[in-house]
C-alpha cells in the first residue's frame, strides 16, 4: 500500500466528535426514544409489583389530554414564568443598558455582574428550602412583619395562591435575572456605537436612543432570551417542588407540569411518565425551531 | 480511520461486557452466611439507638456504621415523610439479586402503614426460615404478629414494641382548665368524641389550643374505621374518616387546633415547651420516648410535665417491624439480633427502663405494669403501663392496606387546603383522590 501524499485532516474532526457522539447517545438519545417508546405502553410499579407493560397505542395520551387537571398545570406553570420573566426584563434592561452606557462611567462594575450572578451559582432547592424556611409561618419574615405592627397574627404565605405563586415567581426572577443582564449586555455591546453617535448628533436624549435604537437592534437577542427562558420556563420544578414540598398547594395552584410528571414517576409509571414528556418535548422542540429561525434570520440584518 | 473506529467501538463493547459480568457474582439462594458487611434500612435513629444500647457486642464506630464481631454494620437511614424510605428500599430490594455481597440488604425495617407491601412480596424472609421458631415467639403480642403474617399464612417479621396509643396531656393546662391534673378526671373530660368537643372549647376559651395540629387526633380516628382504605381497587372514606374531617372544620374553626403539618418541628413541635400552649397529643410509647424532646432541658417532657389517660377511643400508631431480607449473607445475625430484641425478656426489661418503651412481651409488660416502682418520668412519674397493656390486647388490624401510608398523608395534605379555606371540602377531596390515584395507578374511587 503506498502512502498518499495528501495529509488527510478530516478524520480528526471525527474523533474529536467521538466522546460528544457517545455521551449524546448514551444520555440523550437513547432515553429520548425510549422515552417514545415507553409512552405506548402501560407500565408500572404497583408495591412492589411489576404492571405490565401491555401495549396501549395512544392510551396513555388520550389519558393526558382528557384531564381537565393538565391545563391547570399548564396555566400555572406560564403563570410562574410570567412573573418571574416581566420583572426580570425589566430590571436585565435596566442594569445592561446601565452597564453599557459608557457615558454613565460606573464604577465597580465586575463587582456587580458577579454580585447578581451570584444567586444562579446557588443550588434552586438550597434556594427554595431557604426562602420556605423564610417565609414560614414561625419563620423571620413573620416575624419582623408582626414586630412592625403590619400583621396581627403570623400570614401562612405557602397557603395563599399569589403569594406561593408570586414567590415561586420572585425566586425565579432573583435566580436568572443576571443571566438575561448578561445576554442583553451582549446583545447591546454588539451594536455599532456609530449608530448611537449618529442619534446623539442628531439631538436624542439617552430615553430616545434606548427606545428608538438600542430595543429594536436589540430584537433578535430579546427573541433568543425570550424563547429560551420560556422553555427553562416550561420545565420549572425544583423551585415549586421543595416550596410547597411537592404538594403544589394551595390547591394545587402551584404544580408545574414537571411536578406532575414527578407525581407518575412515583409509582414508576414510565407509560404515563413517558406519554407526559413527550407531549413537553413537542411544544419544546417547537419554541427550538422558533429560536433557530430567528437567530439564523440574523445574519441577513 | 476505519480501522481506528472499528477498534475503538470493539474496545467499548469488550469494557462494557467485563463490567456488566462483575454485577453477577451475587449467590442465589435465599440466604446465607459469613458476610461481612450488614447492611440495615430503617428510616430514623430509633432502631439504632436500641442495637446500640441493648444489642450485646454492638460497638459503634460512626454516625453511620457500626461493628458486631468482624462484621462491620452498615446503617441507611431515610427519612419516611413523602414515601422516601419506600422509594429508597423498594430501588434497593429490586436491584438486591444484582448487588454485590457487600451491599445487599440483609436487614430492613417496616412499619404498620405500609408493612403489607413488604410482607406479601418475597423479598421479606420467613422467620422461620431463619430458625426461629413459633414457642420463642409465644409471649409476643398476638397483634404484632397478624399484620406481618402474609396471606399464606407465614410470619415474615418481628417486632420488638407494640404501640397502643394513650392521649398525653399537659399537666399545667388541665390544672388550669380543670382545676386538676388527675387523669381520672381528665379522662372524663374526654370520654367520648361529644365530651372531647365540648372540652376542646372550654380549653380553647383560656387561650390554650386543645391539639397543636388538626392532624394530631387522626389515628383514633382512622384506627377505628369498619374497612380498609381501598375495597376492591376502589378508594373508601369511612365513616370515621368523615367524622374526623368534620371535626377538624369545627377545632379549627374554634381556634383549639392549628392547621400544621405534623414533624414540623418549628410549629407543630412547638407543643412540646410550655410557650407552645398546648393541651395534648395523641401517642403511643415511642412517642413519648422518642418525640417529646425529653432530652432538651427546657422542653416540658424534662420537667416531666405531662400525664397520659385513654382518650376518647383506643387506638394505636405506627410500630416497627424486622425483616429478614431475602439474599442476605448474614442471616445467623438477623436471627440473633430478632432473638435478642424481641424474645429476650431481660434485654426487653432492660429496654423498658433505659427508654420507656412499650416492648413487645406479655409477661414482662405485665410485670411491669404492676410494679409500684416502675415510673415513667416525662409523665411526671406516672406508670402508663396498665393502660398500654390494656390498649394492646384490643388493637385489630385486620383494616389495613398496603395503601394507608399513600392515603394517609394524603389526606391529611388535601384537608390542610380545606381547612385553610382555599378549596371546599368537595374540592379538597378530590384533590385527595387525585393524589392518591397518582401514586397508585391501579386504584380508582
Amino acid at each position: 500500500m503506498k502512502k498518499s501524499k495528501i495529509v488527510q485532516y478530516n478524520k480528526w474532526g471525527y474523533i474529536f466528535l467521538i466522546p460528544f457522539m457517545v455521551v449524546y447517545l448514551l444520555f440523550q438519545l437513547i432515553p429520548l426514544i425510549t422515552t417514545i417508546w415507553n409512552s405506548f405502553f402501560e407500565n408500572y410499579l404497583s408495591g412492589l409489583m411489576q404492571v405490565g407493560p401491555n401495549f396501549v397505542g395512544f392510551g396513555n395520551y388520550a389519558d393526558i389530554l382528557s384531564n381537565p387537571d393538565l391545563w391547570l398545570y399548564a396555566g400555572n406553570t406560564v403563570i410562574m414564568w410570567i412573573l418571574c420573566f416581566i420583572p426580570q426584563l425589566f430590571f436585565s434592561l435596566l442594569l445592561a443598558a446601565w452597564f453599557t452606557d459608557p457615558s454613565l462611567r460606573l464604577k465597580g462594575q465586575g463587582f456587580f455582574k458577579t454580585v447578581i450572578y451570584l444567586p444562579n451559582l446557588i443550588m434552586a432547592s438550597a434556594f427554595a428550602m431557604l426562602f420556605y424556611t423564610l417565609f414560614s409561618v414561625s419563620g423571620p419574615i413573620n416575624s419582623i412583619l408582626m414586630q412592625i405592627g403590619l400583621f396581627k397574627e403570623p400570614f401562612d404565605f405557602l397557603q395563599n395562591i399569589w403569594a406561593a405563586r408570586g414567590l415561586v415567581g420572585f425566586m425565579n426572577f432573583i435566580m436568572w435575572f443576571g443571566n438575561t443582564t448578561i445576554l442583553l449586555m451582549a446583545g447591546m455591546m454588539g451594536i455599532d456605537p456609530s449608530l448611537f453617535e449618529a442619534a446623539q448628533v442628531d439631538g436624542a436624549n439617552s430615553t430616545q436612543i434606548f427606545f428608538k435604537v438600542t430595543l429594536p437592534l436589540l430584537k433578535p437577542i430579546f427573541i433568543y432570551v425570550l424563547i429560551t427562558s420560556l422553555i427553562g420556563g416550561l420545565q420549572m420544578f425544583d423551585v415549586p417542588q421543595v416550596l410547597t414540598k411537592s404538594t403544589g398547594d394551595p390547591m394545587r395552584t402551584t404544580l408545574t407540569l414537571i411536578m406532575y410528571l414527578n407525581k407518575h414517576l412515583y409509582s414508576k409509571n414510565y407509560g404515563m411518565g413517558g406519554a407526559l414528556s413527550v407531549l413537553l418535548f413537542i411544544i419544546t422542540a417547537i419554541l427550538s425551531l422558533l429560536v433557530f429561525r430567528f437567530s439564523s434570520g440574523r445574519k441577513e440584518a | 480511520m476505519k480501522k481506528a473506529v472499528r477498534k475503538m467501538i470493539a474496545l467499548t463493547l469488550a469494557a462494557g461486557m467485563v463490567l456488566s459480568m462483575t454485577g453477577c457474582g451475587g449467590s442465589k439462594s435465599a440466604s446465607s452466611n459469613g458476610g461481612k458487611v450488614f447492611n440495615i434500612y430503617c428510616w430514623n435513629e430509633e432502631f439504632k439507638s436500641r442495637v446500640t444500647d441493648h444489642y450485646p457486642g454492638y460497638e459503634e464506630v460512626d454516625a453511620t456504621t457500626g461493628k458486631i464481631g468482624d462484621v462491620t454494620v452498615k446503617w441507611n437511614i431515610t427519612p419516611n415523610q413523602g414515601s422516601a424510605y419506600q422509594d429508597n428500599l423498594d430501588q434497593h430490594l429490586l436491584n438486591q439479586e444484582k448487588a454485590a455481597a457487600d451491599d445487599k440488604i440483609d436487614l430492613f425495617l417496616i412499619e404498620a402503614d405500609y408493612a403489607l407491601k413488604y410482607i406479601n412480596s418475597d423479598y421479606a424472609l420467613p422467620v422461620k426460615d431463619l430458625g426461629i421458631k413459633d414457642d420463642e415467639l409465644a409471649n409476643q403480642y398476638k397483634y404484632t404478629k397478624d399484620i406481618v403474617t402474609d396471606s399464606k399464612g407465614v410470619l415474615k417479621g418481628v417486632s420488638w414494641q407494640g404501640c397502643p396509643g394513650v392521649m398525653i396531656y399537659n399537666r399545667d393546662i388541665a390544672k388550669d382548665v380543670f382545676g386538676t391534673d388527675d387523669p381520672e378526671t381528665v379522662q372524663a373530660k374526654v370520654k367520648d368524641w361529644d365530651t372531647y368537643n365540648q372540652t376542646a372549647k372550654e380549653v380553647a376559651a383560656k387561650g390554650h389550643f386543645m391539639t397543636s395540629s388538626f392532624v394530631d387526633p387522626y389515628r383514633v380516628f382512622s384506627n377505628n374505621v369498619s374497612g380498609p382504605w381501598v375495597q376492591d381497587g376502589k378508594i373508601v372514606v369511612d365513616k370515621n374518616i368523615e367524622q374526623w374531617i368534620n371535626y377538624s372544620k369545627e377545632w379549627v374553626d374554634e381556634k383549639a387546633t392549628n392547621v400544621y403539618d405534623l414533624w414540623d418541628g418549628d410549629t407543630w413541635g412547638k407543643g412540646f415547651y410550655p410557650e407552645g400552649n398546648v393541651f395534648c397529643y395523641f401517642g403511643p410509647a415511642w412517642f413519648i420516648d422518642f418525640c417529646m424532646a425529653a432530652d432538651d432541658e427546657a422542653s416540658i417532657a424534662h420537667q416531666g410535665g405531662w400525664a397520659a389517660c385513654e382518650g376518647p377511643q383506643g387506638f394505636y400508631w405506627g410500630g416497627t417491624w424486622i425483616c429478614g431480607c431475602k439474599g442476605t449473607d448474614n442471616a445467623d445475625l438477623v436471627a440473633d439480633i430478632m432473638r435478642k430484641l424481641t424474645t429476650d425478656k431481660d434485654i426487653m426489661t432492660e429496654i423498658v427502663n433505659a427508654d420507656n418503651d412499650f416492648v413487645n412481651n406479655k409477661p414482662a409488660m405485665e410485670a411491669l405494669a404492676a410494679d409500684p416502682d416502675y415510673q415513667n418520668t416525662v409523665l411526671g412519674g406516672q406508670n402508663p403501663l396498665p393502660m398500654f397493656c390494656a390498649g394492646a390486647e384490643k388493637i385489630d388490624l385486620s383494616n389495613l392496606s398496603p395503601y394507608d401510608q399513600g392515603c394517609n398523608e394524603k389526606l391529611q395534605e388535601a384537608m390542610k387546603n380545606y381547612l385553610n379555606g382555599n378549596g371546599s371540602l368537595e374540592e379538597s377531596m378530590d384533590l385527595f383522590y387525585k393524589a392518591v390515584e397518582e401514586m397508585y395507578p391501579e386504584v380508582t374511587h
